[in-house]
């Protein structure tokens, strides 16, 4: 117990940020340690911006549930929010064997018309993908996507092999906890800046952030038709 | 308060005017628009809900709105869209759907206003405070 506390001191030390609590490691296993951190965010207050002016914005969000952002998003800021885990597709996929199937998945996996959402919640799960199929989910979303819609997508510059998802819990729209939960395949590799714009190609980079915390936060705009 | 056993499977309508809590097995609809509806951590639902309020603790698949409140608990499992002003998802609860707490909030606030106010205004303190 003592040894699993300091390596994730250890690990929290390396990527030096704001550390409020850390929890121990799951009895059973080496790597389903969990941690509970806090770090600031500076994408979140301008993706909650650009919903600001919408009534009752639809949001799509790619993560876990959590009952907090419920909360926030739902009964804080009038949204209208639609949670789809991709994390726990992509856990099935790897339990049944069907990687491979993933990007055929992707293009069918929401029911949504074209053009009708107006924010998506896509955090990191791009990193757990290999490119095909991150592609076909990211082609998906923007699609998805209303003309001046934004996508908020965090991607990881940190080396991390250990097989965890993160559930980002908003405690205000400048702070996210991060807690961490046993996944079933590890990041797949760091995306680098230019692979992301490709990802995206549809939608526009408004802002990029690199955090204390190791991870690009980026702010993507579906540009508007031209008249 | 009325309770429906494990062994119990119900299939059709449901409504009534008393708060109850199932075990057993639902399908169909569920009414009880001024009482409160839980679903009790053997319960399993297949069916369109409406209550005042409704806590689940067994799995409801189907579609949930409720005038006040829903609370899905720990192991509670909501395959569905929800309309409430008020939702509570604890950790380790599962659900897939959407949520709309405001067209719900909006609904109790037009109750509540008088005559030839305006209505569809952003509520105050729904908006980020940028």
């Amino acid at each position: 117990m003592a040894d699993a506390t300091r390596s994730l001191t250890d690990l929290f030390g390396i990527l030096g940020a704001r550390r409020e609590t850390v929890a121990a490691a799951s009895p059973d296993s080496s790597v389903t340690n969990v941690a509970d951190a806090a770090y600031p965010t500076k994408a979140l207050h301008k993706f909650l911006a650009s919903l600001q002016a919408l009534d009752g914005p639809l949001l799509l969000d790619l993560g876990p549930v959590v009952g907090s952002n419920v909360t926030f998003f739902g009964e804080q800021l009038g949204c209208r929010l639609r949670v789809e885990d991709v994390a726990k597709d992509i856990d099935r996929h790897t339990k049944e064997g069907t990687l491979d199937q993933l990007p055929d998945y992707f293009t069918k996996r929401f029911t949504q018309p074209a053009g009708t959402v107006d924010g998506i919640l896509c955090w990191d799960v791009l990193d757990y993908l290999d490119r095909p199929s991150a592609q076909a989910l990211a082609t998906s979303l923007s699609t998805l996507l209303r003309p001046d819609g934004c996508l908020l997508g965090f991607f990881s510059t940190a080396e991390q092999r250990e097989p965890l998802y993160t559930k980002y819990v908003v405690v205000d729209d400048a702070n996210l906890r991060y807690r961490t939960y046993p996944a079933s395949r590890p990041r797949q590799r760091n995306l680098l800046n230019g692979d992301i714009i490709k990802l995206f190609k549809e939608l526009r980079v408004t802002d990029s952030f690199l955090m204390k915390s190791k991870m690009r936060e980026m702010l993507f705009r579906k540009p508007a038709p031209r008249t | 308060m009325v309770n429906i056993g494990k062994s119990v499977i119900i299939k059709g309508e449901l409504s009534g005017s008393e708060d109850l809590t199932i075990e057993g097995q639902v399908e169909g609809r569920i009414d009880l628009k001024d009482n409160v509806l839980t679903i009790g951590p053997n319960g399993k639902i297949k069916a369109e809900v409406f209550a005042k309020s409704v806590v689940v603790l067994g799995e409801v698949t189907g579609n949930v709105t409720a005038s006040e409140k829903v609370d899905i608990r720990d192991n509670g499992s909501v395959d569905g869209d929800i309309a409430s002003p008020r939702v509570a998802i604890a950790e380790g609860a599962h659900f897939r759907g959407a949520v709309d707490m405001q067209r719900a909030g909006q609904k109790a606030q037009q109750q509540q206003k008088p005559a030839g106010q305006p209505q569809g205004q952003p509520q105050q303190g729904q908006k980020v405070g940028a």
